[in-house]
């Protein structure tokens, strides 16, 4: 069991670790992001009894690890220490439709001995289940959470640690959105590649661009823009529609990357804009809104433009790869 | 110019069998989830809905508890002249059962009912049956319950010379889209034309598919595949139906954006798929396969040459429309 619950040193993987108490919704997040779990089925999971740990491949490799509420983690038997060490961010769930007094106590328990061993730690508190709250009654449950939570940790002396605040829930967008702030956090290279998505936006007159981990729909990086729920959710079920349509044609099989022709797909819309997707690397797409104006589809501005995108987007794409070489080794 | 053909089409059922939940999905742009909201439907709720050029669709949406089924059927066998017979002049009766249903023989009685008023007041028309909320029977007893309902229902039929076409359907997946497509395409009077002209088209661009859509509703209304290697066989049987599901999903997420799409271009592994309209009424997808070339400029040069193709394909089947 210690073995299987600590991270392999060598292990390169960012981690992060799911905490909260039982029945606050752990595994059906980690059900729902990961391993794209309809909202309604996670009525039927059953209560997680044993730490796991999950590995993901994307941008960068990711390790989900999931500790049961009702476990007691400073029993001795527990190697704490080492485990808090090699995590990047402690993700603590909130059930925001139960009382969550108990919830607060435990999570600033866990903060006070987590802010020893790694003080570098990002803690990310989703306040979840939001869906059954009412609009303003959401903001006033955040404050209140916020407001206990800073007090707590003033009491303990705790002023200098970063605790970032998520209202999230499995049945819309919010947990995704949530996931992509988290995991950005972890990706060493995130401004370099945000500075690429700027370049990008800047010559191309693109509205937002998303940087998408096709399997969970969670963005790795976005331009500096600020993010708008709709275009996100435009964008996120744009790779749907891609995906579909083009499994039903495709040969699944020989779904490598690397051999053919990069997915591209594109959407005019009525408003002008186009919806632009481009398949990258390791398991990522491309895609954004971008405005071209005044032109019809068969207009030779309309194809040079979407020209000068693609010739754009795959120097982008080389970038990323030559990043990637450089960055893991 | 067209004649404007106006086909009156009953929707009935038991209270809460779904039949308006189905009618918003098809012909409203609802998602399932949305269809909870809505409430039960009183009396009669009439649509009439625009299908291409010259079709009419004048749907009776039929209120379905016992008050208002008892009072069409009594309506009728009383003062069978009156403008409030809903059975005069049909074209489709649209029979909707919930395969859940506690009361199957009241369901049945029902549906005999109506058969013989329709058999009276319009003999001609078509009969389609739908088991609905199928999703609600375990996986691999759906069939076997399907053909039990449906030889039932069509001994039912029998004294009255209907015959009758069933689909199991639920709007939890593509089912509906089928049903609803061949109901479309039954009304159609110059369906094959449109697969004619598809045909030629197709001995042109050699396409691996070509698919024609209704716009506001996404039915497919034709379809045509290569004539020389068909390995369409090993592809999806339930393919268009899904196609319908998923360009019906986009239409919502870009409503969300308050917008709507004009075309899809999708250059995919093995094929490449353009969505695009074709008249105002319809839309049209043709499915390429994929000349494995790693030269940019032609696969451009094929993607103007198809889209060009397109255009020129729309008058000739703006003409198809008007006649």
């Amino acid at each position: 069991m210690e073995g299987h619950l600590i991270p392999d040193p060598t292990n390169e993987n960012a981690t992060i670790l799911l905490m909260g108490l039982r029945r606050s919704g752990k595994s059906s997040i980690c059900k729902v992001v990961f391993h794209k779990l309809q909202p309604l089925d996670t009525l039927y999971l059953e209560s997680t009894s044993k730490p796991t740990t999950e590995n993901f491949r994307s941008l960068i490799n990711l390790s989900v690890i999931e500790l049961p509420g009702q476990l007691n983690f400073f029993e001795p038997t527990y190697d704490h220490e080492k485990l808090f060490k090699s995590i990047g961010a402690l993700v603590y769930i909130i059930d925001s439709q139960d009382e969550y007094l108990n919830a607060l106590t435990n999570l600033s328990m866990i903060i006070s001995y987590i802010y020893k061993v790694n003080p570098k730690i990002n803690v990310e508190v989703l306040i979840h289940k939001i869906d059954g709250l009412s609009e303003d009654f959401r903001l006033d449950t955040q404050r209140d959470i916020m407001q206990r939570v800073g007090d707590e940790l003033l009491d303990l002396g705790l002023e200098g640690l970063q605790v970032s605040f998520y209202l999230t829930s499995i049945f819309d967008h919010s947990i995704y959105e949530a996931f992509s702030r988290i995991i950005q956090k972890l990706i060493y290279e995130l401004p370099a590649l945000e500075n690429l998505l700027d370049l990008l936006v800047q010559y191309n007159k693109f509205e937002k661009l998303f940087l998408f981990d096709v399997n969970s729909k969670i963005y790795v990086a976005t331009d500096s823009s600020p993010v708008d729920i709709q275009t996100y959710e435009a964008c996120a079920e744009f790779i749907d529609v891609t995906i579909d349509l083009d499994g039903l044609y495709g040969d699944v099989k020989d779904s490598d990357e690397s051999k053919g022709n990069p997915t591209k797909c594109i959407s005019r819309l009525q408003n002008g804009s186009v919806l632009y997707l481009h398949q990258m690397i390791r398991g990522l797409a491309l895609v954004g809104l971008v405005r071209l104006d005044n032109t019809d589809q068969f207009s030779m501005e309309f194809k040079n433009a979407l020209s000068l995108i693609d010739f754009n987007v795959n120097v982008f794409k080389k970038s990323l790869e030559d990043m990637w070489k450089n960055s893991r080794l | 110019m067209s004649t404007n053909s106006r086909k009156k089409l009953l929707l009935m059922g038991r209270s809460g069998s779904g039949k308006s939940s189905m009618r918003s999905i098809i012909f409203s742009n609802y998602s399932a989830f949305d269809t909870r909201r809505l409430g039960a439907t009183i009396d009669v709720e009439h649509s009439n809905l625009r299908f291409l050029n010259n079709m009419t669709l004048n749907l009776w949406d039929c209120g379905g508890q016992d008050v208002f089924i008892e009072n069409f059927l009594n309506t009728s066998s009383q003062n069978p002249n009156s403008n409030n017979n809903i059975f005069k002049k049909c074209e489709v009766l649209l029979h909707v059962f919930d395969v859940e249903s506690k009361e199957v023989n009241k369901d049945i009685e029902i549906f005999q009912r109506v058969l013989k008023n329709l058999h009276q007041f319009s003999p001609n028309v078509k009969v389609f049956i739908l088991l609905h909320k199928m999703d609600l029977i375990q996986v691999n007893k759906r069939d076997e319950l399907f053909k039990i309902m449906f030889d039932n229902l069509q001994k039912i039929a029998n004294p009255f010379h209907f015959k009758l076409t069933g689909f199991a359907t639920s709007i939890w997946d593509e089912s509906l889209y089928k049903a609803w497509s061949s109901i479309i395409c039954s009304l159609i009077p110059n369906i094959s034309f449109y697969q004619q002209n598809l045909s030629k088209i197709n001995d042109i661009l050699n396409a691996r598919e070509i698919i024609l859509f209704e716009k506001t509703t996404f039915l497919v209304i034709s379809s045509t595949d290569r004539k020389l290697i068909t390995n369409n066989d090993e592809l999806d049987p339930k393919r268009f139906e899904k196609i319908s599901n998923i360009i019906k999903t986009y239409k919502q997420s870009v409503n969300k954006i308050r917008t709507n799409f004009e075309t899809i271009i999708l250059n995919g592994m093995n094929t490449s798929i353009y969505l695009a309209e074709l008249t105002n009424n319809i839309f049209i997808m043709i499915v390429m396969d994929n000349q494995r070339n790693d030269d940019d400029s032609t696969a451009i040069e094929d993607e103007n040459l198809i889209l060009e193709d397109i255009k020129i394909a729309r008058s000739l089947f703006e003409k198809v429309e008007n006649v």
